[in-house]
């Protein structure tokens, strides 16, 4: 029987906060914030942070998608070439076959989309492991874009279309950090309100006791690197604006950062738990790290050792926890 | 030197929990002493700190009078102390002999000496009267014959105290002889036993002492001669159970059919497999291990890739090929093994409860209707009487009775009219069988038809209407339980037999 507990105490309220996967990681993150404000004064200028989140959006809007795959116990690695595909297509699109950009930018939606589509069908119906099949497609859609670029850049785009990428909501909010509260609000909505989210966290903790419970486990599996495709294409969609040209080279290494941010954000690597708002926390920490550590004058070399061993430390606590 | 172990004043606590309270009773050398109590009595924390697993708060142990302490298994297995779990520590991939070897592989030259290894493992395998198949991996042998290695890999060890934890919850009657025999054996060499145990006939066949605990407390120490079934039960719950199968009022029209199965067959070469199911009966399905009984309620429900079969649901047929279709057509299966196929341990009771009933509980058709959902939820954990601090609850941290009856709600929430319990007692203690067994009834009263494969003999004759015995992946019979048939009947069409004669057997 359920206790009556109307009343919750605060010290009830403070320990379920304490409880939940990504207060370890939002408690991490106001520490970085708090050494870095010490040991730089141009650190806490709304220049600098809104410069931040302007830096940390690509990365955010992929891990997005990477959050859906990875609590669903899979993986995806293709989300670099996936997103440098679609920034490629999109600029094709409007460079050399003359699109508008509304039409171009649907159209890179819908390559990314396609290839989540073909990452999931194969993981679901040919049963094939997601790191390997995601593996895989690092290669073709990487391939495609220097295919038809010839592996040079692609520009000559509209001017207008700059906005995606260099424009400014009221002359303060970068639009890139205005998308990414949009996908971040949408994927909220996604995984907490609506029955979607809780297959998909539940196709992480135990696929087959979600299957015999009627459910249809290979569509929500798909559905979930379906969105991992679309949120890369949104991130090579900024990023091409941002460059005004399709980069066929664009976003090597991107799915790292993208897992890192997860991870950080104290979702499961083995899938089943994890938030949505922890990835964004997460992304926030890499970001500050990265921002931090360049005001610091730190060389970009001891910047990677240093993101390296956050990412252990984070992975050791998450695995203590769970014990 | 009486004694082989004492155990003083032991304590445990966990956050919130007091698992045991001032714990003493001795356990004599030589002796198979069983181990009682309801779950979460506090049975299995005092066998984990036993076998070196927790250490208690407060308490001692001694070994031969000496105080023992052990900080982690590898210590209490040095001293002797040995366990088998429930759960298997089996490595699914390797074979029979490499996993009753594994971490004491015989070498010789440097090099695995496997024919040395098998031919023991075989000699071991004999001495027990079990036929295994040593060379394909343990996780495609039953659940029967995984247990079987498992205990031979433990007595293969020479230990002095073995710790059984319900050794018998998968095995059939014959495997549950065989290995009583291999307990007897084990006595006469000296092995020491604990035996934890639900099943009351069990304490008379082989134990010689009982010790039962009650809500992390002590009940009492008792020489089984001097105990009846009563009295264990009171000892066990601190009351009576009057009613062990609980009868129920609906009348079942024979007419009246809800579910048919036609020309099932898994396997070209495989018998077909026909039968009906009438509306608000339980019909049981006995059987041996490996008999095909859950294999073909998978395949009824779509989770199997079958040759072939024709379902009709209320004279319509209907097209099957996922448990989505099943549900879709108001089919449900509650499978046999909760932990891995039947619960997502991680996540809460609310979430467990609802998952299958999602679609049903929207607003605007889109968005989840959480207040809803926790009022429903709330609802069925009254009614179920579901024992959890509260529905936020991860469905882990309840007890194998409270757990099995999450798994009765989610299907409560759907609106089903055939359920398929596959063992659904299994592993829960006296108390909790008897309200899945209220449970069912009510279920039959509310127009849901069911069908119960069990394991359990005196299950199977107390709860169903009619008996299907299978036998080798086909149905041997098809019995109306009216009072007159025994188990000892079941059993003959169990092990194959065509036409039972009950004066014959009597006569033998």
């Amino acid at each position: 029987m359920i206790a009556q507990n109307q009343n919750k105490s605060k010290s009830v309220r403070l320990k379920k906060l304490i409880k939940k996967p990504e207060f370890l990681t939002f408690a991490g993150f106001l520490v970085l914030c708090l050494l870095m404000s010490i040991f730089s004064e141009q650190f806490l200028t709304s220049r600098n942070l809104i410069n931040v989140a302007r830096q940390i959006s690509i990365n955010a809007i992929i891990a997005v998608g990477m959050t859906f795959v990875i609590l669903t116990s899979g993986i995806d690695l293709s989300v670099g070439s996936v997103m440098a595909l679609s920034g490629t297509m999109m600029a094709a699109s409007m460079a050399d076959w003359g699109w508008n950009p509304v039409l171009a930018i649907l159209f890179a939606l819908l390559v990314g989309s396609l290839f989540g589509l073909i990452n999931g069908s194969l993981i679901s119906f040919a049963k094939m492991p997601p790191i390997i099949v995601t593996l895989a497609m690092m290669e073709v859609p990487r391939g495609l874009a220097l295919l038809y670029t010839g592996g040079y850049p692609l520009s000559g785009l509209p001017s207008s279309f700059s906005i995606l990428g260099r424009g400014y909501l009221f002359n303060i909010i970068p639009v890139p950090v205005l998308i990414m509260l949009i996908v971040y609000a949408i994927a909220y909505l996604l995984l907490n309100q609506l029955p979607l989210g809780r297959y998909i966290y539940a196709i992480g903790g135990n696929e087959e006791a979600v299957r015999l419970s009627g459910i249809k486990v290979k569509k929500y599996k798909i559905f979930a690197y379906v969105i991992s495709g679309f949120t890369a294409a949104t991130s090579g969609i900024i990023l091409t604006s941002r460059l005004m040209s399709g980069q066929p080279m664009a976003g090597i290494g991107f799915e790292l950062d993208a897992i890192a941010a997860v991870v950080l954000g104290g979702t499961d690597i083995a899938g089943g738990r994890g938030s949505i708002i922890g990835t964004i926390i997460g992304a926030l920490i890499l970001g500050v790290l990265n921002n931090g550590l360049n005001l610091l004058g730190v060389s970009p070399y001891v910047q990677r050792v240093f993101k390296g061993l956050i990412i252990v430390l984070a992975i050791y606590f998450s695995s203590k926890k769970k014990k | 030197m009486n004694n082989i172990l004492e155990i003083k004043n032991i304590t445990k606590r966990f956050p919130g929990v007091l698992a045991l309270n001032d714990v003493s009773f001795n356990i004599k050398r030589g002796e198979v002493h069983v181990l009682i109590g309801e779950n979460g009595a506090g049975k299995s924390t005092l066998m984990k700190i036993l076998s070196g697993v927790y250490q208690p708060n407060n308490g001692l142990i001694y070994m031969n009078d000496e105080e023992v302490k052990f900080n982690n298994p590898k210590e209490a297995q040095d001293a002797g102390i040995s366990i088998i779990y429930q759960e298997f520590s089996l490595i699914p991939y390797l074979n029979a002999v490499e996993n009753i070897f594994l971490g004491r592989e015989i070498i010789k030259n440097g090099i695995l000496a496997k024919r040395k290894m098998k031919k023991e493992a075989k000699n071991l395998l004999k001495k027990l009267d079990v036929d295994i198949n040593l060379d394909v991996p343990v996780s495609q042998l039953s659940v029967a014959e995984q247990q079987f290695i498992e205990i031979t890999k433990a007595v293969s060890i020479n230990d002095s105290i073995l710790i059984l934890d319900e050794p018998t919850a998968t095995l059939t009657k014959n495997e549950t002889e065989l290995l009583f025999n291999l307990i007897r054996n084990l006595k006469d060499n000296g092995t020491t036993m604990i035996y934890i145990s639900h099943h009351l006939e069990e304490v008379f066949e082989i134990g010689d002492r009982l010790t039962c605990l009650r809500d992390g407390e002590w009940v009492g120490t008792e020489e089984v001669s001097n105990l009846d079934e009563n009295k264990i039960i009171r000892m066990m719950v601190g009351r009576d159970i009057k009613d062990a199968f609980p009868s129920r009022d609906y009348e079942t029209d024979t007419n009246d059919t809800v579910l048919e199965v036609i020309g099932l067959q898994r396997n070209e070469s495989d018998s077909e497999i026909n039968f009906n199911l009438r509306r608000g009966e339980i019909l049981g399905v006995a059987g041996l291990v490996g008999s095909g009984r859950t294999e073909m309620v998978r395949s009824i429900i779509g989770a199997d890739k079958v040759y072939q079969k024709d379902i009709n649901i209320e004279g319509k047929k209907v097209d099957i090929n996922s448990p989505a279709d099943a549900l879709e057509v108001g089919i449900g299966l509650i499978p046999e093994s909760r932990k891995s196929q039947g619960l997502i341990l991680d996540l809460s009771v609310k979430k467990n409860i609802s998952i299958a009933s999602l679609r049903k509980l929207l607003k605007q058709n889109f968005f989840l209707d959480k207040k809803t959902e926790k009022q429903k939820v709330v609802q069925l954990i009254n009614d179920l009487n579901i024992k959890t601090p509260s529905m936020e609850q991860e469905v882990k941290n309840l007890s194998g009775g409270n757990q099995q009856k999450v798994v009765l709600a989610k299907w409560m929430g759907t609106e089903t009219k055939v359920l398929i319990f596959d063992e659904p007692t299994r592993g829960i203690d006296v108390g909790a069988k008897v309200e899945i067994y209220k449970l069912m009834n009510k279920l039959i009263d509310e127009g849901i038809s069911i069908i119960m494969i069990s394991s359990e003999l005196p299950e199977v004759l107390g709860v169903s209407d009619r008996i299907m015995v299978m036998h080798k992946g086909k149905i041997n019979a098809i019995l109306d339980n009216k009072g007159q048939i025994t188990q000892e009947e079941i059993m003959y069409y169990a092990t194959g037999g065509t036409e039972y004669d009950s004066a014959k057997s009597e006569q033998e």
